[in-house]
């Protein structure tokens, strides 16, 4: 690939994918399918679409309509930080 | 009764190279809930000083074998983990690992429409856990994959993608080789762009195609908004960013 592009600052970007185990781990099931609306532009989409930066301290997962920080997940040594104010909701479906 | 978010010990079982550079490893998961495919693992490596280092890893087999999961890993110098499968793991090793995880990045044959998939380097791995499934299963709807390698002896799957087309069951698999080319290759050149989506996707259609987008950030995300603008709804596309490719 070409190294130009890899130096973009967004090359480093990955999905709600990426962080599917640490937030199973928090919400005690898998949300990566779970639809959810942002708060900064109310478009909806899955956990698993949201764009996720995980290399700076903590992770931080933006809506990939309007780049709002829609979840922020912060590890101290004695507790995990789960910052969901940039959802509006999160739609868990009932079987 | 283990679950698929709690870790676990999982033997390796066999080992495999794919390229010079991708093996794939065989592993023996006690206790495995099955999975489906696009889905992933996490795997936890674990020094004797405490300290750990996590990485995701999509699960390259199909469903179906009870308890046993593959997994296709490059070897990224530098890396925290690929390094240490490749040159240090042997089967019988254990390792502890995390999953299956991943509703999102899915298909199974009963979704409707043809079957778009479009792949960077090792992005083939979840896409090729679809092909297994959807060969395994005989679906004969239509299938397109685009593959983007460096070079042809880097092409991963290269003689199963072979002969998953030969059995003619409406898949097609275009490769382009963006660095060398081998004498006599008539096929793209070329990073994927618009047109080359285009003209890939033109025989099953773009817009009523499910298209799975796997592997480089860059490649994902230029696919991505180039298949938008062609007509493919956005709901209708879903991506698996790999990150900086060769990282």
């Amino acid at each position: 690939m070409d190294d130009e592009l890899d130096a973009m600052p967004d090359a480093a970007v990955l999905d709600g994918n990426a962080l599917a185990g640490p937030l199973a781990a928090l919400f005690g099931a898998d949300v990566t399918a779970v639809p959810g609306r942002c708060a900064h532009c109310g478009h909806v989409s899955m956990v698993g679409a949201l764009r996720a930066y995980t290399r700076a301290p903590g992770a931080v997962l933006r809506c990939p309509h309007c780049d709002g920080i829609v979840m922020r997940i912060v590890e101290t040594a004695e507790a995990t930080y789960l910052d969901v104010r940039g959802a509006a909701y999160l739609r868990f479906e009932r079987r | 009764m283990v679950r698929p978010i709690d870790w676990q010990l999982a033997t390796i079982t066999a080992v495999r190279d794919e390229t010079p550079t991708v093996r794939t490893f065989a592993l023996s998961v006690p206790d495995w809930a099955g999975h489906r495919p696009g889905q992933h693992v996490d795997l936890r490596l674990t020094a004797e000083d405490g300290y750990s280092v996590e990485r995701s890893y999509s699960i390259a087999s199909a469903p179906g074998d009870d308890g046993a999961v593959e997994i296709t890993v490059e070897r990224i110098d530098g890396g925290e983990v690929s390094p240490y499968l490749h040159d240090v793991a042997i089967p019988g090793d254990r390792i502890e690992i995390r999953g299956p995880i991943g509703g999102y990045f899915v298909w199974e044959p009963s979704f409707d429409g043809p079957l778009f998939l479009v792949a960077g380097g090792s992005g083939v791995v979840p896409l090729m856990a679809m092909l297994r499934h959807r060969a395994r299963l005989g679906a004969r709807s239509p299938a397109r994959l685009l593959l983007s390698s460096r070079h042809a002896e880097e092409i991963i799957y290269r003689a199963e993608l072979d002969r998953l087309v030969e059995a003619g069951d409406g898949l097609e698999v275009v490769h382009t080789l963006t660095r060398s080319q081998p004498p006599g290759w008539a096929g793209y050149t070329r990073r994927i762009d618009e047109r080359m989506l285009a003209e890939v996707a033109e025989p099953i259609g773009i817009a009523a195609a499910r298209t799975y987008l796997c592997g480089p950030t860059a490649l994902v995300e230029g696919a991505a908004n180039a298949l938008v603008r062609l007509g493919a709804p956005a709901e209708r596309i879903r991506t698996e960013r790999f990150g900086p490719s060769g990282t």
